[in-house]
């Protein structure tokens, strides 16, 4: 294992302002539906805010549009970069058709987005990494060039699941990027009661297959190093387990309340170590934001989400007939 | 007409849908040069080589887990479960991620995947080689469930199951794999829909439901019933979910009397479905209690001979209990 801070991809200025976009875009999202959620209006939500950074360096490195994700929960800023739109993730939220994960079925924020390659996940943890490994075989028999991304928290690491997966895509070097977004908790749980190696990149040395850990609050740091492990899956080198080092700044979801069992101190010191704010300083240090840029890019995240709040709060609900489908492939109604 | 085994009908289908579909693969645990240790992939791993008769590593969960993960790619896979007792670690991707992936997605996402799975009982298993596991998947909307008892059922129903979109779990009667022999059509496409009982007997006193091994004992014991004057009519559930209701409760109004069998413990098995079906849809046919024949509630079946034979319903006990309902 090594932390790695050597690596660099160059990206272009108009790179780095779109992926600064996806983490604002992302942010002022995640605030609202907690307000929303105070509010009274929504039932749940749960939250990518600390993640952001992680999120869409890794986006990033992928094609979009050819390469899979499957993704877990607090993947907001990952799916709005690959194309969800900030009315169809309120659509979700509240609970309205439209919502293009699952028509309203599940909770919100469980991802799918067949024409971007996002697949549909659940909630019980570690049940999309062997779906992974075998999008990655169905890439491998038909020798097509995509690869596939898939996240996880680092406590869902504990599931047989994802080792399985994982020992899967290493017997048959798949090309399977497994990213672990290790934000220390799993919901209260720290990951000290989670294992006993220091990083959960340590984890892949015993399963055959490079394990790398990177500092998530940096978006160009993670690019890297996930542009790095793309290239070996493309390459038919196979699977890399990404450990992305972040920060959960709030609570597990807004039906918990981490008082508990972690300090306040803490909390305050992550916000002091705040990924997006911290994008925008180095953007604004480089010369590829200014003060004016800015203020616009606020603008319009205000604007979209206000719009995409105002259209789906006044959105129908799905007819209760929509309940009775489709449980079988024969029910699916097209058009 | 071709006389072949039961396990030969499978070893067929999955020959045919191989060489007729590349999304088509198989994964599981010895299914390579072993050719599966019940032998049903006998020769595929030659014919169709390594990267379409998969030997995984052992365990089930990823058999299934990645099996998903290539159908939602838009592949084929059968997924053969070495024994059924072996299939609750993979429990929680046939229920949790197979069965609902339609449903919660919208419609956007599918997987049509087949799980074989040797089950049932009379062979030595013990404990742990001889579970019946229908109950627990005949409970989720979602899956499919069917299982075969005669040759011609095993090659068509798995070949139509291959071609399904949806999840199905195929249980396999492995008691029955050598020991059931039948006439199955040569050079010619064989598929049986899913979905669809079949009267295998007929006959007017009573309705005698079965599937897989006891099946095969009921068709036995309706000839040893015949000569008393009892004429028994036998259904074949074949597809247990879901479940042909048409064909179940035009039986029973014709003959008025329903007798359930299976091998599976009593409580909450898949018989009180069928039970429930008559007495919520049949009531007024019925003349007489509808009676199940199954399993003791024990933990499963036990090794030594003596025990196991106490625990399995047979052609005998099938009689018994014919004969009882019948005089009712």
């Amino acid at each position: 294992m090594a932390v790695r801070q050597d690596l660099q991809v160059e990206l272009s200025q108009e790179t780095l302002l779109e992926m600064y976009w996806y983490m604002v875009l992302s942010r002022r999202l995640d605030e609202r539906a907690w307000v929303l959620h105070r509010q009274g209006k929504v039932a749940f939500h749960i939250s990518a805010i600390g993640h952001e950074a992680a999120q869409v360096g890794a986006v990033f490195a992928l094609r979009r549009g050819q390469d899979w994700l499957v993704p877990y929960y607090r993947d907001l800023a990952m799916v709005l970069a690959l194309g969800l739109t900030p009315l169809e993730f309120m659509f979700g939220l509240m609970g309205k058709q439209g919502d293009p994960s699952s028509g309203a079925r599940q909770m919100p924020s469980h991802w799918s987005l067949r024409r971007a390659n996002v697949v549909s996940h659940s909630s019980p943890v570690a049940t999309q990494s062997c779906h992974a490994s075998g999008i990655g075989l169905g890439i491998k028999m038909r020798g097509d060039e995509a690869v596939v991304l898939t996240t996880i928290g680092e406590g869902s690491t504990s599931q047989g699941e994802w080792y399985e997966a994982v020992n899967w895509a290493a017997v048959h070097r798949l090309p399977v990027i497994f990213m672990v977004e290790n934000n220390t908790y799993a919901i209260s749980v720290r990951k000290e009661l989670q294992m006993a190696v220091a990083h959960v990149a340590d984890k892949a040395a015993g399963l055959g297959l490079p394990g790398i850990t990177v500092d998530g609050l940096d978006p160009l740091q993670v690019h890297a190093v996930m542009s790095e492990a793309v290239a070996r899956a493309r390459a038919g080198d196979g699977p890399t387990v990404v450990e992305t080092v972040v920060h959960r700044m709030t609570p597990h979801s807004s039906d918990d309340d981490d008082r508990s069992y972690r300090p306040r101190q803490e909390v305050e010191a992550m916000k002091a170590q705040d990924p997006v704010a911290g994008f925008r300083d180095r953007l604004l240090m480089l010369g590829a934001l200014n003060d004016q840029a800015e203020e616009q890019i606020q603008a319009r995240a205000k604007h979209e989400v206000d719009q995409a709040v105002s259209l789906a709060a006044e959105a129908p609900y799905p007819g209760l007939e929509q309940g009775g489908f489709p449980v079988y492939v024969e029910d699916i109604r097209h058009g | 007409m071709a006389d072949i085994t039961l396990i030969e009908g499978l070893r067929q289908a999955m020959d045919e849908e191989l060489g007729r579909d590349e999304r088509v693969f198989i994964v599981g645990e010895d299914v390579g040069a072993r050719g599966g240790v019940f032998r049903a992939t006998m020769g595929l791993f030659e014919k169709y080589g390594a990267e379409r008769v998969i030997d995984s590593p052992l365990a089930e969960l990823s058999i299934v887990g990645v099996g998903i993960g290539a159908a939602l790619y838009g592949m084929h896979p059968i997924c053969e479960v070495q024994f059924a007792d072996f299939i609750y670690p993979a429990f929680n991707q046939i229920v949790s991620e197979a069965a609902k992936m339609c449903y919660r997605s919208a419609g956007e996402w599918t997987v049509p995947l087949v799980i074989r799975a040797p089950y049932g009982g009379g062979i030595g298993g013990g404990l742990y080689h001889s579970q019946s596991v229908e109950a627990f998947f005949a409970h989720v909307p979602g899956l499919k469930v069917v299982i075969p008892s005669t040759p011609y059922d095993a090659k068509g129903l798995l070949k139509s199951a291959v071609r399904d979109p949806n999840p199905v779990v195929f249980l396999e009667p492995k008691k029955g794999y050598r020991l059931i022999r039948g006439e199955v059509p040569e050079g010619e496409e064989l598929l049986v829909p899913l979905g669809s009982a079949r009267v295998s007997r007929e006959g007017r006193d009573l309705s005698l439901f079965a599937y897989g091994m006891m099946h095969h004992y009921a068709l036995q014991a309706a000839e040893k019933v015949a000569p008393e004057g009892i004429q028994v009519e036998v259904i074949d559930l074949r597809t247990l979910l879901p479940v042909d209701e048409q064909t179940v409760l035009a039986s029973v109004r014709k003959t008025g009397k329903a007798l359930i069998v299976h091998e599976d413990t009593l409580t909450g098995g898949y018989g009180a479905e069928i039970a429930a079906i008559l007495a919520e849809h049949a009531f007024t046919d019925l003349d007489g209690p509808v009676m199940r024949l199954a399993g003791p509630d024990v933990p499963a079946v036990p090794y030594s001979h003596p025990l196991q034979d106490w625990f399995m319903p047979d052609a005998e006990r099938i009689a018994q209990a014919i004969r009882k309902l019948a005089a009712f």
